[in-house]
């Protein structure tokens, strides 16, 4: 187990050593940082300290080493557009997308899994297909159509729900607020979380569907069937029960993906997080902010699938049985 | 996929095809052979768009200002010239739907064409060679699994932004979006390819190939390569259509292509901005046509992915 454990977790830093080779070489080798920080006119002894005060003189490898050394600290550098710190900068837009990522995890979670126990408990129900066909055309149609489709309808033309921004938030400490405690700030919400999440949903629908599918033709059930318990003891006490492991797992690892995708819903709905600023760093070439995006992501990544595996480990015998054969 | 040759004359390849449980099956979903037809009407419609279109949307001499945001035709204040009405530059958009479908399609097969040989070539070579070779570039698949495709186009077009200068941005906006997507897509025909390299490699047809001498690559391309394609063809399929999802959607983002030379997505991102003056005809066309081909290839997609399953024939 230990043996295991610790092979997982020398992969995992493996990982996020190869993007962070990948994150320094895009800040060291395109564009010049240098000429990004200062301006034309710069005399060139004041250039050269610049250059200095990165540590640009240095050999490569010793850049790398200080690179990740900040990095650990926390710090990414100044972008480029704003003269700021990367870090403060994600850290002011952190709260907004988190809040948008969770709603939308939650909101798939939702509706997805009673979506998916109906279309397997009447799979060829007429309201099953239907779940089906829309799932499918879902999955087709790319999320940005999805939020301006959601606009044309919600906004602009029953003027219910706002189409952009965060509405009002409430300051809860110095860098974090919430537009959860606001009646503005949970309808702004809605819509971008609704497109956000509707991939997942139909994923999840999905999942849930075959893993009941699956599950209602054991042994067990047909056993809990023969002592005549209720049928919904059976469908929900028994059958959905023994679903829940694998969605939940599935919900956990796209919780990453839902942080990337959020750059097309919040660029839709101009919700101030974290992948607006993303997006514009890509057009700007803001190198040092795509650098810090690209680490935080992959640590997520990480962080969730080894917590996801650890976990696996812990409560499936059988997962431990095998890991101590091999 | 056993081919039994027959002592007598072999039926002609058409005779073959339509009697394969492939066309059966093809023959036997009403939905598949509609999304078909709506696949093929759509690449002929793109592909023969200049013919068809009623102007050259990219002619600045077929275009005129003021003949912008007009309604579709059967509206009040429409034009009879302009069927689907004109977008903000007084582009047809009937004409501006038929050729950005044609650049969308352009660059979705052109960009999954690259991510294919990218990702056969590599997982041929890591399944057949193995050992460190193999380890090194599945080690790089998974790292770049851990990022979703649209996050991985955004950091490369971001990367040669940086790396070119940008004035001649807009030229090189068709080259930089297929890299992006055919470098966004590989892995997972390489991991599907090594998988199937693997199991083919201890074959004894295999080791016969290698004891006669052949060289490796002719092993690998001749031998290996036609037994595990079939799994590879579902994806080709699906990833179509992600492909074009992915162009549309980096489009709109402002990182795709210029107004100057719209796709679909490019259209729906200029639509978005009129949404709300209620020139609804700008963004639902273009959206419609993109949604209806990507829902079409995807119908495509799911059913060939069940025609080819030897586990449910």
């Amino acid at each position: 187990m230990l043996a295991f454990i610790l092979r997982r977790l020398a992969q995992s830093v493996a990982v996020l050593l190869t993007v962070a080779i990948i994150a320094f070489a895009m800040f060291r080798f395109v564009g010049d940082p240098v000429n990004q920080i200062v301006s034309l006119d710069t005399p060139a002894e004041q250039v050269e300290q610049v250059r200095k005060d990165l540590g640009l003189d240095k050999p490569v490898y010793i850049q790398f080493v200080r690179y990740i050394g900040n990095a650990l600290k926390g710090d990414f550098g100044q972008s480029y557009q704003f003269r700021q710190p990367v870090t403060k900068l994600l850290a002011e837009r952190a709260p907004a997308t988190l809040e948008l990522a969770l709603m939308s995890a939650l909101f798939s979670l939702i509706v997805g899994i009673p979506m998916g126990v109906y279309t397997a408990l009447y799979r060829n129900g007429f309201g099953a297909k239907l779940f089906q066909a829309v799932s499918l055309i879902g999955v087709s149609l790319p999320t940005f159509l999805i939020g301006i489709l959601l606009i044309y309808l919600f906004s602009v033309h029953l003027g219910w729900l706002p189409s952009f921004g965060r509405g009002q938030v409430v300051k809860i400490t110095d860098n974090w607020t919430t537009g959860l405690l606001t009646l503005s700030g949970i309808k702004a919400l809605i819509l971008p979380a609704i497109t956000l999440g509707l991939f997942q949903m139909t994923l999840i629908m999905r999942l849930v569907r075959a893993e009941m599918l699956e599950v209602m033709r054991t042994d067990y059930i047909k056993f809990a069937r023969a002592r005549g318990l209720k049928t919904r003891v059976i469908n929900f006490g028994h059958a959905l029960k023994n679903t829940l492991v694998p969605v939940i797992t599935i919900a956990g690892l796209q919780l990453g993906s839902i942080i990337a995708f959020a750059i097309i819903t919040e660029t839709v709905f101009q919700w101030p997080g974290m992948g607006v600023l993303f997006l514009k760093a890509v057009q700007n070439v803001d190198i040092p902010i795509m650098a810090a995006y690209l680490m935080m992501i992959a640590a997520l990544f990480v962080l969730i699938n080894l917590f996801v595996d650890l976990l696996y480990a812990a409560v499936d015998p059988r997962l431990r049985a095998t890991i101590r054969e091999s | 996929m056993t081919e039994t040759t027959a002592p007598h004359k072999d039926p002609s390849w058409l005779a073959r095809a339509l009697d394969s449980d492939i066309w059966h099956s093809f023959k036997s979903s009403p939905v598949t052979m509609l999304a078909a037809f709506v696949v093929l009407v759509m690449t002929l419609a793109a592909l023969f768009a200049p013919l068809i279109a009623p102007m050259n949307p990219f002619d600045p001499a077929q275009v005129f200002l003021m003949n912008a945001n007009i309604p579709p035709r059967w509206m009040n204040g429409g034009d009879p010239q302009f069927l689907l009405g004109t977008d903000d530059q007084g582009r047809d958009l009937y004409s501006a739907i038929l050729y950005g479908l044609r650049v969308s399609i352009f660059i979705g097969v052109i960009g999954v064409a690259i991510a294919c040989t990218l990702g056969v070539t590599l997982g041929l070579v890591a399944g057949y060679f193995g050992g460190r070779v193999d380890s090194f570039i599945m080690r790089i698949a998974d790292v770049q699994l851990t990022f979703p495709a649209i996050l991985i186009a955004l950091l490369i077009d971001g990367i040669v932004r940086g790396l070119l200068k940008s004035a001649s941005r807009e030229d090189i906006a068709f080259g930089v979006l297929v890299v992006s997507i055919g470098l966004a897509f590989w892995v997972q025909y390489a991991r599907t390819v090594r998988g199937s390299t693997l199991v083919e490699k201890g074959r004894d047809y295999i080791q016969a190939a290698r004891l006669v001498g052949l060289p490796a690559p002719l092993i690998m391309i001749r031998h290996v390569l036609p037994n595990v394609i079939g799994p590879v063809l579902v994806i080709l399929t699906i990833n179509v259509g992600l492909a074009i999802i992915t162009e549309a959607t980096l489009s709109f983002l402002g990182v795709g292509l210029p107004p100057t030379q719209p796709s679909l997505g490019t259209l729906i991102s200029i639509g978005n901005k009129y949404l709300f003056s209620g020139d609804w005809w700008i963004v639902t066309f273009p959206g419609i046509t993109l949604a209806l081909f990507v829902l079409s290839i995807n119908l495509l997609g799911d059913w060939l992915r069940d025609a080819l399953n030897p586990k449910l024939q």
